[in-house]
């Protein structure tokens, strides 16, 4: 057998059937109400083998309860980006800028989604803007941050570059200073998009909207724990998916 | 008045241990069409020399004049091969070029910049690798990117900044007999720094050897009274070859030993071999 079969195949299978055997046998005899693997599956099957199935407003197929999460976490992640990408530059460029913002940043990096969630709903009234402003606020701060360490780390002998052939600010900005910070910038997207994922299972266990974390939230008020399972899983899955993706853009600009 | 005058050019650098002195007093002329070299030992500080003259670091006394103008700034017409190159990754050598010819051109049409930039290339000799990134180059492809660049800014002096320091001899005398072609069609105004004495006598017309730091100074210029074209065989059998050879070796060799039976303030920097 190729070694190489052997470490990325069969060990992290190895690794899940580990965890699946500990997850039976703290079922069967710490915690009765936690459903077994067994029972997870034959509780599950329906929303995962037909995706698309719609029964009622919170009693959907995966496919489509992922698809409303993805569609908000989209929206707070694009607005994250598109606020904290230009907060980010000014930050590095500008040392006024820094000096004025910086400690409002890291002022507000560490508050949670939880505290955010209610403030959104009292500016906006609805649960979606409510959701995707949380979703927006939290997810920002690795953009800025890694945009303006970015820009703060270009090595001089390219700014240099740019001085002794007297490029205007904008021409510098562009052929200079954005190529060079761009390795920095989709680092920070990538831990954004994390973030983005991380938070949407709050704000939709609170404001109660459809999709994978609000169906998480109604089933365990419904009593239903093997749908808790199903839902952490997909989570799970996808957001890592969306890292593998993030990582592969990443990647792709660090080479050019 | 000479093209290029520099007096009384001082320098210190202000750092955690206190102020080191780098430049005490550099005094040079240069004339148009001339290539003239600056020959030190590492770390007596040639590159704050060139940084100086770029405009990219202001002197703390002095006064560098070139075609009569003030050096308040850095600024294309003291184009710059800076030793690390400074490609910028993100271009390909032909956007590398294209940037500096953009630059220097604004008001050129679109058609004579690509024009020139496709000729900066070809005389470098990369012009089958004109779409390559830096990345994807060879150290010596690397400084032709930027000898190229720095020859775009159409320069009315061309610094370079120990340009072949980080090759292997034998890309080195390559690109040496490429300059020396190329300052043979072009006729540009040089400033070589380097740390090769056998370079310096090689490309220049005039040398000028550097005291070792600190409070480094210029010695007197040492004249290379070798006829051009220059081959390289043979060259070193030349009398004249050996004389400004010996010139140069003796006043560095000299020197070194004088600093270091004063005694530094504190450790002088380790030095490459004169050979």
């Amino acid at each position: 057998m190729p070694i190489d079969t052997y470490q990325k195949v069969i060990l992290p299978l190895l690794g899940a059937a580990g965890v699946l055997v500990v997850w039976a046998i703290v079922s069967a005899t710490l915690a009765p109400d936690l459903p077994s693997p067994l029972r997870t599956w034959q509780e599950s099957r329906r929303y995962i083998l037909d995706p698309f199935f719609k029964d009622g407003e919170m009693n959907q197929g995966m496919g489509r309860l992922a698809f409303y999460s993805l569609v908000r976490v989209g929206k707070g992640f694009a607005l994250a980006l598109a606020i904290g990408t230009p907060i980010g530059f000014l930050l590095g460029l500008s040392r006024r800028f820094h000096q004025s913002f910086d400690p409002i940043v890291q002022f507000m990096r560490p508050i949670s989604p939880l505290a955010w969630l209610p403030l959104g709903l009292v500016i906006f009234q609805k649960s979606e803007p409510a959701a995707i402003f949380t979703i927006a606020l939290c997810a920002m701060w690795p953009t800025v941050i890694n945009t303006a360490v970015g820009v703060r780390s270009i090595s001089q002998d390219y700014l240099n570059v740019g001085r002794v052939l007297k490029l205007s600010r904008t021409t510098t900005l562009r052929r200079i200073v954005i190529p060079a910070t761009l390795p920095y910038v989709f680092t920070g997207y990538r831990l954004s998009l994390g973030l983005a994922w991380l938070v949407i299972v709050a704000s939709e266990m609170l404001t109660g909207t459809p999709g994978v974390g609000g169906f998480l939230w109604q089933e365990y008020n419904s009593l239903v724990y093997s749908h808790i399972i199903l839902s952490v899983l997909t989570i799970g899955a996808i957001g890592f998916v969306l890292d593998r993706l993030m990582g592969l853009v990443e990647a792709r600009v660090r080479i050019s | 008045m000479a093209y290029l005058e520099v007096r009384g050019l001082r320098k210190s650098y202000r750092a955690r241990g206190g102020v080191t002195p780098v430049l005490g007093g550099v005094d040079l002329t240069l004339d148009e069409g001339e290539f003239v070299a600056v020959v030190g030992y590492s770390g007596s500080g040639k590159t704050t020399l060139v940084s100086l003259i770029a405009g990219l670091v202001t002197p703390d006394a002095g006064e560098i004049r070139l075609d009569g103008a003030p050096v308040t700034e850095p600024g294309p017409e003291r184009g710059i091969v800076f030793q690390q190159y400074s490609l910028l990754p993100w271009l390909s050598v032909r956007s590398n070029v294209a940037l500096a010819v953009d630059a220097v051109n604004p008001t050129l049409p679109a058609s004579a910049r690509r024009r020139l930039t496709d000729e900066l290339i070809a005389l470098v000799n990369l012009t089958p690798a004109a779409w390559k990134r830096p990345r994807e180059l060879s150290g010596g492809m690397r400084q032709r990117v930027a000898v190229a660049r720095g020859l775009a800014m159409q320069p009315k002096l061309l610094l370079m900044d120990e340009p072949f320091s980080a090759l292997d001899a034998l890309t080195r005398a390559t690109l040496q007999d490429e300059l020396l072609r190329i300052w043979g069609e072009r006729r540009t105004t040089v400033m070589l720094i380097t740390n090769d004495v056998d370079e310096a006598i090689l490309l220049a017309d005039r040398i000028y050897p550097m005291t070792p730091g600190p409070n480094a100074v210029l010695g007197p210029a040492i004249e290379v009274g070798l006829p051009r074209p220059r081959p390289r065989r043979h060259m070193s059998l030349e009398p004249a070859y050996q004389k400004a050879r010996q010139a140069l070796v003796e006043f560095l060799r000299g020197r070194s030993r004088l600093a270091s039976t004063a005694g530094h303030p504190r450790e002088p920097r380790p030095r490459a071999p004169i050979q």
